[in-house]
């Protein structure tokens, strides 16, 4: 497509970067067919084409953003669908990623609004903090039904008290800084994402990638200073803080190789797995130690059933007479392109495995969607749910705490894939499945 | 650039009132007005040209379509329809006195008659959701634009589209059954059926391929046909294009009909296998994608006659697809072809001329000599069985000279098109692009009897303006204007 960069504009990087992705797209629209908002909103401007038209435009005027792109950007769940679809290979993340922080530079949000999204980026990556921020979620689940009004913070407000769980697990030790020595002769040695909001919500998620680790012969260390991984912020523009806890991460990992070498870092969440495998472009303006370091870590991040498929992995229990419809989280299929392993691997470890329609459409989680999004985000829950329960399963499996989350509480049992693998391979029976 | 006409300024000035009229109309956020919402808008598939409209309308209903246009008839608005945009003739370019009527919200499936073998469908509906809504019964509709993905189900009427796999099956207009269509008046108004050939005069000939300049399609009724029992691909590669279009020849004349019969050349080759991995023939100058169904039989049958056909032609190699996993790569790459272009140019006019299957080594011949003269790339993909060709001329839309080769070099083509006793279009329409052409297909008596029709539904030209007439008598404006920079 044509753009009206001038040469002092093009100048920034990232709008020479974004100059570059919208010269890439071709306008010719397939990307509209497989946007989960354009198919329920039925409006180009809720489409990615769209949504890149509005962004262009914005960037090449240079002026701050208007309530009426903010909106349309807003609605975008970032699932990456259309960067499936995109047969040019325009990469909509980057471009996507700088509008939001191009936004929240030029843009001064209602102040509920302002509130809410603070509070989001600053509670949800510290885990003392969003413990404690649940707790209180959970004293106010019962008032949800009095919050009045169909006004957005109303809707906001009921989605966060209705997504908090009724009760949160213990915090896990397994979870703190240290090295988990593997089991027998040490085949292999990599660093896990230990996260922000998985080991608060599901601890046992890491639990069952630490035991399945170190029994196939893999030392797993837990990083003293990594976190979260960013992406938390990094969807609501705040890029700054993003950019922090990316160093933070980066700099825990290198450390780390420097004492006893890594040959993965394992990530089981697959939200923070597509930030990850981009801090090589996140940091692509630094110096280089810190550049250099940012693109080893990228270079050395896998999801964990990548891991697993690569290292190698055969269940010790046989096979469950259980039927798994797979979800495909879009942050494993379409920002990491990671779509064959894991139903590769439940096979391997014996389950039956079947896959819903539209397995391509997002389920509405996407980060802080459903808290920010409540309505749109509700419709995709829905629909997916719908989706899979068509398959007749007896559980879900997915690679995303934010999707197990979204499509919990129904009357499927929604587990990590992990956890199946962990427990086929010797570990215990899934919490969800145990009645 | 083609010169779109002046918009009328006394639309312009009721600009307020004409928002507020049609916002009554529609339900709410059914009506864009704002002008930074209005901007991606102006275009479609062919965004070299671009001019946002005075509002967009996204109806949900016949009724509100039919209020719409009511309302727009009597206050003298121009109207343009549009389904998902994705028109490489500017067949939605809007105007700036115009509304959009964007037909997205209405994707319903209506009906499906597996007795009668047919579907009724809501003009929003993309071509694929047709094939999706009864494939799980062992059905599928047969015109496969490469845009199937995105494209919807009126755009196709109304451009009477094509595709891969319409050799075999033939294109729109041969698998349509009725229609429902919403005049510029507002009537509403029923043709056709769930039978074969519609009462009285061929309404439905005359209305696919119009371009939306006699009537909305809001709802389609399509034959949907039995799946076949499979199908396999078979790639065989090429030393040049006139080799190619030497053996598509030959194919054709032998009396086989395989289901699809599709060319590409070097570097449409080498671009759809960055995007689609399905191991194309990267050493060669030209492709052939020969697809056969049937029993498997059948297809062992088609493949040999074919491969001895193909090995007439000295090929570079000939590979039969082994499994469903390699076809659909196969496919996904040819579908893809034009937005995988875009990895290897910012920019591309997507040509769609059709010619006598016996002129292709000719016209392969000349259209590269073209392009060693206008210094501009071209990469060939088309539905080669057919004759239909989309030579995609590659250029740089931040260079004003470099599009206006692209132009000219394009104009040529279709020229030539018309000279080896083919036509300006196959499947993408006339719309904006090739407008200007007419006369060159068309003598002034021919033409004038074409206006005579598009008069006789619309009296006042205000469906889809500035598209497929040369802006003369009722098709001008009071003024030329260039429609972008």
């Amino acid at each position: 497509m044509q753009t009206h960069f001038t040469t002092e504009q093009l100048r920034d990087p990232d709008i020479a970067s974004s100059n570059r992705e919208l010269r890439t797209c071709v306008h010719c629209g397939f990307c509209t067919a497989t946007c989960p908002t354009f198919l329920l909103l039925g409006d180009e401007l809720d489409s990615p084409r769209g949504r890149i038209y509005l962004i262009k435009d914005m960037l090449e005027t240079g002026r701050p953003a208007t309530e009426d792109v903010v909106r349309h950007v807003d609605r975008c769940l970032s699932c990456l669908s259309c960067m499936t679809t995109c047969p040019s290979g325009v990469n909509y993340m980057h471009l996507v990623d700088h509008a939001r922080a191009y936004i929240e530079q030029t843009y001064k949000r209602p102040w509920p609004e302002r509130m809410i999204r603070a509070a989001l980026g600053a509670l949800i990556p510290n885990p003392s903090a969003f413990r404690v921020a649940l707790a209180g979620a959970q004293l106010a689940r019962p008032l949800a039904g009095l919050i009045p009004g169909q006004g957005m913070l109303s809707q906001r407000l009921r989605a966060m008290l209705r997504l908090a769980p009724a009760s949160t697990p213990s915090p896990s030790p397994i979870e703190r800084p240290a090295i988990h020595p593997a089991i027998g002769p040490r085949k292999a040695r990599v660093a896990l994402l230990a996260g922000c909001a998985q080991q608060v919500l599901a601890p046992s998620i890491n639990e069952a990638t630490i035991r399945l680790l170190t029994r196939l012969g893999v030392e797993v260390v837990i990083a003293r200073e990594a976190g979260c991984c960013g992406s938390l912020n990094h969807h609501m523009g705040q890029h700054d803080a993003a950019m922090a806890r990316a160093r933070a991460n980066i700099e825990a990992w290198n450390a780390e190789i420097g004492v006893g070498g890594l040959d993965a870092i394992i990530v089981n969440a697959s939200g923070c797995g597509t930030t990850i495998k981009d801090y090589g472009f996140m940091f692509r303006a630094e110096d280089a130690p810190l550049r250099e370091k940012a693109e080893r870590v990228s270079s050395l991040a896998l999801d964990v059933t990548e891991f697993l498929t690569r290292f190698g992995y055969t269940p010790s229990r046989p096979a469950p007479d259980l039927t798994v419809a797979y979800h495909a989280a879009c942050s494993l299929q379409h920002g990491q392109k990671v779509t064959a392993d894991p139903k590769t691997l439940l096979k391997a470890a014996g389950f039956r495995v079947v896959e819903p329609a539209e397995g391509h459409i997002c389920c509405g989680s996407a980060g802080t969607y459903n808290l920010l999004q409540p309505a749109i985000a509700n419709q995709l829950r829905d629909r997916k749910l719908g989706n899979l329960r068509a398959t007749r399963p007896d559980l879900i499996a997915a690679g995303n705490i934010g999707c197990i989350t979204q499509l919990g509480g129904d009357t499927l049992p929604v587990v990590h894939t992990i956890e199946l693998l962990d427990w086929m391979a010797g570990g215990p029976r899934p919490e969800p499945l145990k009645n | 650039m083609i010169p779109l006409p002046a918009p009328k300024q006394d639309v312009l000035q009721r600009r307020a009132a004409i928002v507020a009229g049609l916002r009554d109309l529609l339900p709410e956020s059914g009506l864009i007005s704002e002008p930074n919402r209005l901007k991606p808008y102006e275009t479609d598939g062919l965004s070299a040209y671009r001019m946002p409209p005075m509002a967009v309308a996204l109806p949900e209903t016949t009724e509100q379509v039919a209020a719409v246009l009511r309302f727009c008839s009597r206050n003298g608005v121009r109207v343009v329809p549009r389904g998902a945009g994705t028109s490489l003739s500017g067949g939605a370019l809007p105007m700036e006195d115009s509304v959009v009527v964007g037909l997205m919200r209405m994707n319903r499936i209506l009906d499906i008659d597996y007795a009668d073998r047919c579907a009724t469908v809501q003009a929003g509906v993309t071509n694929i959701g047709v094939t999706n809504a009864v494939s799980a019964n062992g059905f599928f509709y047969a015109p496969d634009p490469s845009s199937q993905l995105a494209c919807m189900i009126g755009g196709n009427v109304n451009m009477n589209s094509g595709g891969a796999h319409c050799l075999k099956y033939g294109v729109t207009a041969n698998n349509l059954l009725g229609l429902k269509i919403v005049t510029i008046d507002g009537d509403i108004l029923d043709i056709g059926g769930h039978h074969l050939d519609a009462a009285g005069y061929d309404w439905l000939g005359l209305l696919t391929g119009s371009e939306g300049m006699l009537a909305v399609v809001t709802e389609v009724t399509v034959r949907i046909l039995r799946a076949p029992e499979g199908a396999r691909a078979m790639l065989a590669a090429f030393a040049s294009n006139e080799v190619a279009g030497a053996c598509v020849d030959s194919i054709i004349s032998s009396g086989i009909i395989p289901v699809a019969l599709e060319f590409m050349d070097r570097p449409a080759i080498h671009a759809c296998e960055a995007f689609a991995h399905a191991g194309y023939p990267l050493d060669a100058e030209a492709m052939l994608i020969i697809e056969v169904e049937g029993s498997t039989a059948e297809q062992d049958d088609l493949l040999g006659r074919l491969s001895a056909i193909c090995n007439r032609h000295d090929p570079i190699s000939l590979k039969v697809s082994q499994s469903a996993e390699e076809s659909l790569a196969i496919w996904k790459g040819r579908k893809g072809a034009f937005g995988a272009i875009g990895r290897i140019s910012p920019d591309y006019l997507c040509m769609d001329g059709t010619i006598p299957t016996s002129q292709l080594p000719l016209v392969l011949r000349r259209i590269g000599e073209m392009s060693a003269g206008y210094g501009l790339g071209v990469a060939n993909i088309f539905h080669a069985g057919d004759g239909n060709l989309h030579p995609l001329i590659m250029f740089d839309a931040n260079d004003p000279a470099s599009f206006h080769k692209a132009e000219t070099f394009g104009a040529d083509i279709l020229r030539l098109c018309v000279e080896v006793g083919g036509c300006l279009t196959g499947e993408h329409g006339v719309g904006v692009e090739k407008r200007d052409l007419m006369p060159v297909q068309f003598a002034p008596h021919e033409l004038a009897q074409q206006r005579r029709i598009k008069s006789a539904f619309d009296p006042d030209w205000l469906l889809n303006p500035s598209k497929v007439f040369p802006l003369v008598g009722p098709a001008a404006g009071p003024v030329l204007s260039m429609a972008a920079e």
